[in-house]
């Protein structure tokens, strides 16, 4: 869920150009017998993400003749895998989709993808699977397989702006790099008008929606796993995970340089580019986004650290699924590791903001240059070694919900944070307890 | 015999409505009927008979009270509201003033318009600090408040956008049945010296009664169907306070895929509307004046 109404898949950057020429050529039209690779992916029709697509999907028929990949734009995540679902269940389903990473557990339960284990042969393959970040991988293993592969990847940064730094007399160039930085940061951020009302807020973690995904950027710091990796028990009462809670709503109610109530994800990067707030926490993928709009001077940074420093990981994998022919399986391998190559991936980070999913990635020529001219780009990177897996089990959204309404009522201040972590706990467990 | 052809013929004149209607609408409402006794199929587990458990669990499910509560204020929020609002609109464009087809026009606007694209605009009218809604309360120095964000206010503004959405669709029907309403009777209503108020309250009104039955039936459906705006506007938090039954349906349908469970809540649904259809039909409609 951590996308769905964000301006996730913005503007692209240069790189299109060369792409979207290509694509103006048309189709070309499909030889006789040829394998046809149909592709979700997780888009609403039109935009220049489609013309990227459709340009890998091109360049790999010109590649390998004989085979052609089919992107079919499928609206949201949430509208992809409704849509890839409901064709397994009628026995039809895309031969290869991009979906949330964390979906993984719920298409292994449907039994609707296969490992990629089955398709892995030679060294190169091997390699190859063994490229991309550890800490992407983490949402794309369980029980000693490989389910997915990292394509669209983020994971969580602050922004904050340098002008307010500056008139609130710290240093412009130096971010929080602690919670106590962070608080004493805000503290000093939050203005207040004559009548007690704030026009600054110092700090904001957006809470609508999915929180536990932001969330998990306080557990991880304060030393919290929220889940074994075999994705069927989950440790939301632990103290360490009310501690992270508890920080969370110190900031609005004790320290007052948070807003109170549920943040909205989808206004938090206006409130920002407004200066109604001087640091937020969002997905890299809004780079660009906050790039093109924010009228300030503006910094990227890791978030602060508690114990240890750490950041859940979002976004995309690629998956096979089990109903198609192996033919088309094979095909769709092919076109998997084409488009995941060191260069392929880093153009795909360049052009869209997501990070690019292998550490080689970063070590190409059109990357570095990227990095040069925008050296925010890089941070996410830099924070990958210390970066979890975002939350993911059996019943994957039932799961997670439990812990939303449990944060939503904790921060909202209907519930103390120790209570409704207990509550989420039980719930979570009666829900797991069929996957044992 | 000739008679038995034409009633054949009959049939045969309504069978492709007919079957598109039984395809479509009678069969998935069997199907979610008899689905609802069993369970929902995972992987290698098929469904299987549980009889009523399915409804055990919706009873002790916090989440669906919750949904039916919300729901059930929800209704009672826009229906009385959106219908009272068409009518003065209605009343107002009505009458012969000038730039009264721009007026209908904007009244009408928010119908046209798609909820998701509307909702999304709505979520930047409610945003504290800089949302339309708080640059006009910060004029009168009102403190900030979170509208989407608190579980005291969330429900209250997803009403306000439903209410936004339909008066000006049911204006359509209201202003259509005062058009009806033959002029003679306001001439002679004024001839007799009778106040606007007398003749709304004792010519027009009840002679709206048909349009407001139908609106009323409508209204009350839309409370149970209208979520679109929830998706956009909270995802039915914080802490499911602003979760309406058709959006748990799909949480559950959709989210959790436990097809079985969401054929239960969908089958509860089916049957509240149907009470409340069988309800204004058999009651209402006796107490309401057709010429």
């Amino acid at each position: 869920m951590t996308q769905d109404f964000t301006p996730h898949r913005r503007q692209v950057l240069g790189g299109l150009g060369a792409l979207a020429a290509g694509t103006a050529l048309g189709t070309p039209a499909l030889a006789q017998g040829a394998s046809e690779i149909s592709f979700f992916y997780p888009v609403a029709v039109g935009g220049p993400i489609t013309k990227l697509i459709d340009g890998f999907a091109e360049g790999f028929q010109k590649d390998n003749p004989g085979l052609a990949v089919k992107p079919i734009y499928a609206g949201s995540y949430q509208d992809t895998i409704v849509k890839a679902l409901t064709a397994h269940k009628s026995g039809t389903p895309p031969v290869t989709s991009v979906l949330l990473s964390t979906d993984m557990f719920t298409l292994i339960d449907e039994e609707a993808i296969v490992p990629f284990d089955d398709f892995i042969k030679t060294d190169d393959d091997k390699a190859w699977l063994k490229s991309f970040y550890p800490a992407f991988m983490e949402n794309s293993q369980t029980g000693g397989k490989t389910w997915g592969i990292p394509f669209q990847r983020s994971t969580i940064v602050l922004y904050w702006n340098k002008e307010a730094f500056k008139e609130a007399g710290l240093d412009p160039e130096k971010p929080p790099q602690t919670w106590d930085e962070m608080t004493a940061f805000a503290q000093k951020l939050t203005k207040r008008d004559a009548n007690g009302n704030v026009t600054q807020w110092g700090v904001q973690i957006p809470s609508s929606g999915f929180p536990y995904w932001l969330f998990q950027g306080l557990t991880t710091p304060a030393g919290a796993v929220l889940m074994n990796p075999a994705g069927t028990e989950v440790y939301f009462d632990k103290p360490e995970v009310t501690t992270a809670l508890q920080y969370w709503i110190d900031l609005a109610t004790k320290h007052k340089v948070h807003p109170p109530g549920i943040v909205e994800w989808g206004t938090t990067p206006k409130d920002f580019f407004e200066r109604k707030v001087a640091m937020i926490w969002t997905t890299t993928g809004n780079l660009t986004n906050v790039r093109n709009n924010a009228k300030f001077p503006f910094g990227v940074a890791m978030l602060p650290a508690q114990k240890r420093r750490g950041s859940p990981t979002g976004g995309g994998n690629f998956y096979i699924f089990k109903k198609a022919k192996r033919a088309e399986q094979e095909a769709a391998f092919k076109f998997i590791k084409w488009i995941t190559t060191a260069e392929r991936a880093a153009q795909w980070g360049i052009d869209t903001g997501y990070v690019a999913v292998r550490p080689d990635s970063w070590d190409t020529p059109a990357m570095k240059k990227y990095v040069a001219d925008f050296p925010q780009a890089a941070v996410a990177r830099d924070q990958l070694p210390v970066s979890v897996a975002e939350l993911s089990t059996h019943d994957n959204q039932r799961v997670t919900k439990a812990l939303n309404d449990a944060l939503q009522a904790a921060l909202t201040g209907t519930k103390p944070a120790a209570t409704a972590l207990k509550d989420a706990q039980t719930e979570a467990t009666r829900i797991l307890k069929d996957y044992k | 015999m000739k008679r038995f052809s034409l009633a054949i013929q009959g049939w045969l004149l309504i069978l492709p409505a007919l079957s598109v209607l039984m395809v479509f609408t009678h069969w998935p409402a069997l199907a979610t009927f008899i689905d609802s006794f069993y369970s929902t199929p995972k992987g290698r587990r098929p469904s299987r008979f549980v009889g009523l458990s399915n409804y055990e669990q919706m009873l002790s499910d916090p989440v669906f009270w919750k949904a039916a509560i919300n729901n059930l204020i929800f209704v009672a929020g826009t229906v009385p509201l959106s219908i009272a609002l068409a009518l003065i609109m209605a009343l107002w464009v009505n009458d012969k003033l000038k730039g009264r087809t721009a007026l209908r026009m904007a009244f009408f606007t928010p119908t046209i318009l798609p909820m998701i694209a509307v909702a999304n605009i709505w979520l930047f009218f409610f945003t504290p600090q800089y949302g339309l809604l708080e640059q006009i309360t910060g004029l009168f120095g009102a403190p900030s408040w979170p509208w989407l964000g608190s579980d005291k206010t969330a429900l209250f503004c997803v009403i306000i956008v439903a209410v936004w959405k339909e008066a000006g669709f049911f204006m359509i029907f209201y202003l259509a049945a005062l058009q009806q309403i033959s002029p003679t009777l306001g001439e002679a209503a004024s001839l007799e010296g009778a106040s606007r108020w007398t003749f709304f309250r004792r010519v027009q009104w009840p002679l709206l009664m048909p349009t407001t039955l139908f609106i009323l039936i409508n209204a009350m459906i839309n409370g149970f169907r209208l979520v679109d705006h929830v998706f956009v506007l909270t995802h039915g938090g914080p802490d499911n306070s602003s979760t309406l039954l058709l959006y748990y349906i799909y949480e559950v349908g959709f989210k959790y895929w436990d097809t079985a469970y969401a054929a239960t809540l969908t089958t509860v649904l089916l049957a509240t509307l149907a009470l409340i259809a069988a309800i204004q039909y058999g009651i209402l409609e006796r107490r309401v004046h057709y010429r």
